[in-house]
C-alpha cells in the first residue's frame, strides 16, 4: 500500500459512503456551546432528534461571566446573555447530552475541557460548532469547526458530508530561542503563509521544534490553524501525547488502554507519504511576535516597526496597510515596543492552559501591572491547579485580576469587552476589527509577552524585561 | 425539507475591495444570539454601517443602488474566521444571494451552500477587473447562472466557474442534506457496529 499521511489514515477509517466524490464521514465526537442554539432551532424546526447523544458534549463557555460566579446563572444580569446559558442547559437536558454547565466542577472552554477529560483522543474525528475546534488535532485526531447547518446534520445523523481537503505539511526545524513560545511559532507561520495560506488544506505540523513541544504548546499551534485558513491542524501522537492521555477520566483504562495504544501508534504519517504542499520554517529565526494590524497575518517580531504603506510593492497592499493603521490608530515607522496598551488579557482557547498561566506568572512576579490586566483560566481544572501552585497569589500580588473560566474577552459576548478605542495586548487568536468589543484594538501576543506588556504599559520584548 | 433554491440571478453587484473580510465584520459577535430572521438584514456589516446611536455611517451598502444589491464582488479570503452561520443569515436577509471572490474561508463557503447562497470562485485578476468595472458603472448588474456555471459581467463577458456536482444539485433543487443521509441509515448502522466493536472505550461514561 502506498505511504499514507496521518490525515488520510484517519479520514479513510471514517468513510461510510460516497456520492460523486462527496464522502459521508462518521463523527466520533461533536462539541457544542451556547451559540449552537441555531443548530437546535433547525433540529426542532424539522422535528428531528439527536442521533447519538452520548457522542455530543456541551459547554457553557462563550456566555458565562468571569466574575461573580458564586451566584451561578442568577449572577448574569443581562437577560439575553443569561438566556443563552439557560437555553444550552435546556437543550442538553432535552436531548440527553453531557453538559459541562456553568456550575460544573470541570466547566471551561470547549477546546480546553475535552483534552483535560480525555474526551479528545488520537485517531478520532471530532466536529465542533466553533472554528477553533482545530485545537484538538494536537492529539493526532482530525478535528474541525462547522456552522449551524452542518452541526444540525451531525447531531441528527452522527455523520457529515465532506469533500477531501488537500494536505499541507509545515515543518518547523531548529529549536526556538529564549523567550519564544508556541504562540510565536504559529504567529510566525501565519505571517509567512498568510491568513488564507492554508485554505482548503489540513495542516500537519512536524519537525524538531514541534516534537519538543508539550501538549499545551501543541494545542496552541493547532488552535490557530484556522487563522492561516486551514480548517484543521494535526500533530502526530507520540510518547508526550500518551503520557498526557493516561488516566484522564474518559481515556481508555487497563486492557483498553493497550488496545488503544496499538491503534494510536500506527497513526503517524508513513515515511514518504506525499503532501500537496510542504512549508519549511526555521525555528531558530523566530522571535517573540506581535500583531500590528487587523488580520492575524499582520504580525512582526517585537523588535520591528509598524509597516509603512509607502514601502508596499503594489497599491492594493498599500491600501490594506493604510486601512489597518487607520483602524489601529498607529503611525508608520513606530517601534512596536513603543506602542502603549490600555488593557491586557491572558486567556482564551489559544492560551489559557496551566503552562500559559505559569509562563505569564513567571513574568508577572517581576513587577507590578501598570494597566488593567486579566487572567482568565480556560477551565475550573486549570483554575484549581493554578491556585494549588500559587499562581493566583502571584498574579494578585502583581496587580492582575484572577477571574473565573470562560471565553471572556476573546469573543467578548459575555459582557467582558473593550471600550471603543481601547488597545489590548491579548493572548487570544483574532485581532479582527471589533473582535474584543466595538472599536477595540487588539495586539495578539504570547502569555509571557502579555504579562510583560502589563508591567510596562506598552508592548514589550519579554527578553529585554529587567529582572526584579 | 428544503432550503431556497438557487438557479439564475440577475442583480445589482456591489464591489468590496477589502481582502480578509472576516465573519465578525459580516455579523458582529453580539448579534450571534439573535434568532434567524429579517432582523439580520440590518446586522450585515453592522458596525461598519451604523454608529453606536443607530445612525447610518458612510458605507457602500447604505446607499442606492447598492442598498438593493443581490451580489457582492469581494476580494481574497472572504468570510474567514469564526464559523458563525449568522454571517450567512445576514447576507441572505440583506438580499445577497451570491458572493464572487478569488477565495473564501472554507467554513463560510460551506455555510453558504447550506442556505441557498452561492459562493463563486474566479481568478484574482478576473474578480479585480469585475470590481473595477462596477466602480465605473455603479449599479451595473451581473448575471449568475448555476445551470451553465457561468457569470456574465457588466460588459457582457462570460466567465465559467467550478462547483462540486453534489453541491450544485443541492443548490439547484434546494435540497437538505439530512434527507439525503437518511438513505444511508443502514450503512451508518453497520459502520457503527464495526467501529464500536473496535473501540468500545469510546462509549462509556467518565471514570
Amino acid at each position: 500500500m502506498a505511504p499514507q499521511t496521518m490525515f488520510e489514515k484517519i479520514w479513510n477509517r471514517h468513510v461510510v459512503a460516497e456520492e460523486q466524490g462527496e464522502l459521508l464521514l462518521y463523527v466520533d465526537r461533536a462539541l457544542i456551546h451556547e451559540g449552537s442554539s441555531h443548530a437546535f432551532a433547525a433540529l426542532a424546526a424539522h422535528g428531528r432528534t439527536v442521533s447519538r447523544p452520548d457522542q455530543v458534549f456541551a459547554f457553557n463557555d462563550h456566555y458565562v461571566p468571569t466574575s461573580g460566579r458564586d451566584k451561578g446563572v442568577d449572577g448574569i444580569a443581562i437577560p439575553e446573555i443569561r438566556n443563552m446559558v439557560l437555553k444550552l442547559a435546556a437543550n442538553a437536558k432535552e436531548h440527553g447530552i453531557t453538559l459541562f454547565g456553568i456550575d460544573h466542577p470541570q466547566q471551561g472552554i470547549l477546546h480546553i475541557v475535552p483534552p483535560e477529560q480525555g474526551i479528545t483522543q488520537p485517531g478520532l474525528f471530532i466536529v465542533g460548532a466553533d472554528s477553533h475546534t482545530s485545537t484538538h488535532g494536537a492529539f493526532g485526531c482530525l478535528s474541525f469547526g462547522v456552522g449551524a447547518s452542518e452541526m444540525m446534520h451531525v447531531m441528527a445523523t452522527q455523520t457529515i458530508w465532506q469533500r477531501k481537503p488537500k494536505t499541507m505539511q509545515i515543518v518547523v526545524d531548529g529549536m526556538t530561542g529564549f523567550g519564544v513560545c508556541a504562540k510565536d511559532v504559529i504567529l510566525a507561520i501565519i505571517s509567512q503563509i498568510g491568513a488564507g495560506g492554508a485554505t482548503g488544506h489540513v495542516i500537519e505540523y512536524a519537525g524538531a521544534a514541534i516534537r519538543a513541544m508539550s501538549m499545551e504548546a501543541r494545542m496552541t499551534v493547532c488552535n490557530m490553524s484556522i487563522e492561516a485558513g486551514g480548517r484543521a491542524g494535526m500533530i502526530a501522537p507520540d510518547e508526550t501525547t500518551f503520557a498526557y492521555m493516561a488516566n484522564r477520566p474518559y481515556a481508555p483504562q487497563a486492557k483498553a488502554w493497550d488496545d488503544a495504544l496499538a491503534l494510536w501508534r500506527v497513526l503517524p504519517s508513513d515515511a514518504g507519504a506525499a503532501f500537496d504542499r510542504i512549508v519549511q520554517i526555521d525555528g531558530t529565526q523566530i522571535a517573540p511576535m506581535v500583531t500590528w494590524g487587523t488580520s492575524p497575518e499582520q504580525a512582526l517580531p517585537i523588535t520591528g516597526q509598524v509597516p509603512d504603506p509607502r514601502d508596499a510593492t503594489d497599491p492594493t497592499k498599500a491600501a490594506e496597510i493604510r486601512a489597518a493603521l487607520d483602524y489601529m490608530a498607529l503611525d508608520a515607522g513606530t517601534q512596536l515596543s513603543d506602542i502603549p496598551v490600555d488593557r491586557v488579557f491572558i486567556g482564551s482557547c489559544t492560551n489559557s492552559r496551566i503552562e500559559d498561566l505559569r509562563a505569564a506568572a513567571a513574568v508577572a512576579q517581576r513587577g507590578r501591572a501598570k494597566v488593567t490586566a486579566w487572567v482568565v483560566p480556560g477551565s475550573r481544572t486549570v483554575q484549581r491547579q493554578g491556585e494549588a501552585e500559587g499562581l493566583d497569589r502571584i498574579f494578585k500580588a502583581a496587580g492582575f485580576e484572577w477571574r473565573d473560566p470562560g471565553c471572556s474577552l476573546c469573543t467578548a459576548i459575555n459582557g467582558d469587552q473593550l471600550q471603543p478605542g481601547e488597545r489590548c495586548a491579548s493572548t487570544s487568536n483574532r485581532n479582527f476589527r471589533g473582535r474584543q468589543g466595538t472599536g477595540g484594538r487588539t495586539h495578539l501576543v504570547s502569555p509571557a509577552m502579555a504579562a510583560a506588556a502589563a508591567l510596562t504599559g506598552r508592548l514589550t520584548d519579554v527578553r529585554q524585561l529587567p529582572g526584579k | 425539507m428544503t432550503m431556497q433554491a438557487f438557479t439564475t440571478l440577475n442583480a445589482v453587484a456591489a464591489p468590496l475591495d477589502e481582502p480578509n473580510i472576516d465573519t465578525n465584520q459580516l455579523c458582529p459577535t453580539r448579534f450571534n444570539k439573535v434568532p434567524r430572521g429579517p432582523a439580520h438584514a440590518r446586522i450585515l456589516f453592522h458596525d461598519r454601517r451604523f454608529n453606536v446611536d443607530g445612525s447610518e455611517k458612510e458605507h457602500l451598502l447604505n446607499v442606492e443602488p447598492y442598498s438593493g444589491a443581490g451580489i457582492l464582488v469581494a476580494d481574497r479570503n472572504f468570510g474567514c474566521g469564526s464559523s458563525r452561520e449568522s454571517a450567512v443569515y445576514a447576507l441572505f436577509e440583506f438580499g445577497i444571494r451570491c458572493v464572487i471572490a478569488p477565495s473564501f474561508g472554507d467554513i463560510f463557503a460551506n455555510n453558504c451552500g447550506k442556505n441557498g447562497l452561492l459562493p463563486v470562485v474566479l481568478p484574482e485578476a478576473t474578480v479585480a477587473a469585475m470590481r473595477a468595472q462596477l466602480r465605473t458603472h455603479p449599479g451595473a448588474k451581473i448575471t449568475v447562472d448555476l445551470h451553465t456555471q457561468t457569470v456574465t459581467d457588466a460588459a457582457g463577458e462570460s466567465h465559467s466557474f467550478d462547483i462540486h456536482p453534489v453541491r450544485r444539485k443541492c443548490l439547484l433543487e434546494g435540497l437538505d442534506d439530512v434527507a439525503r443521509t437518511q438513505q444511508y441509515r443502514e450503512r451508518v448502522d453497520a459502520f457503527e457496529a464495526d467501529y464500536r466493536a473496535e473501540r468500545p472505550w469510546l462509549y462509556r461514561r467518565a471514570s
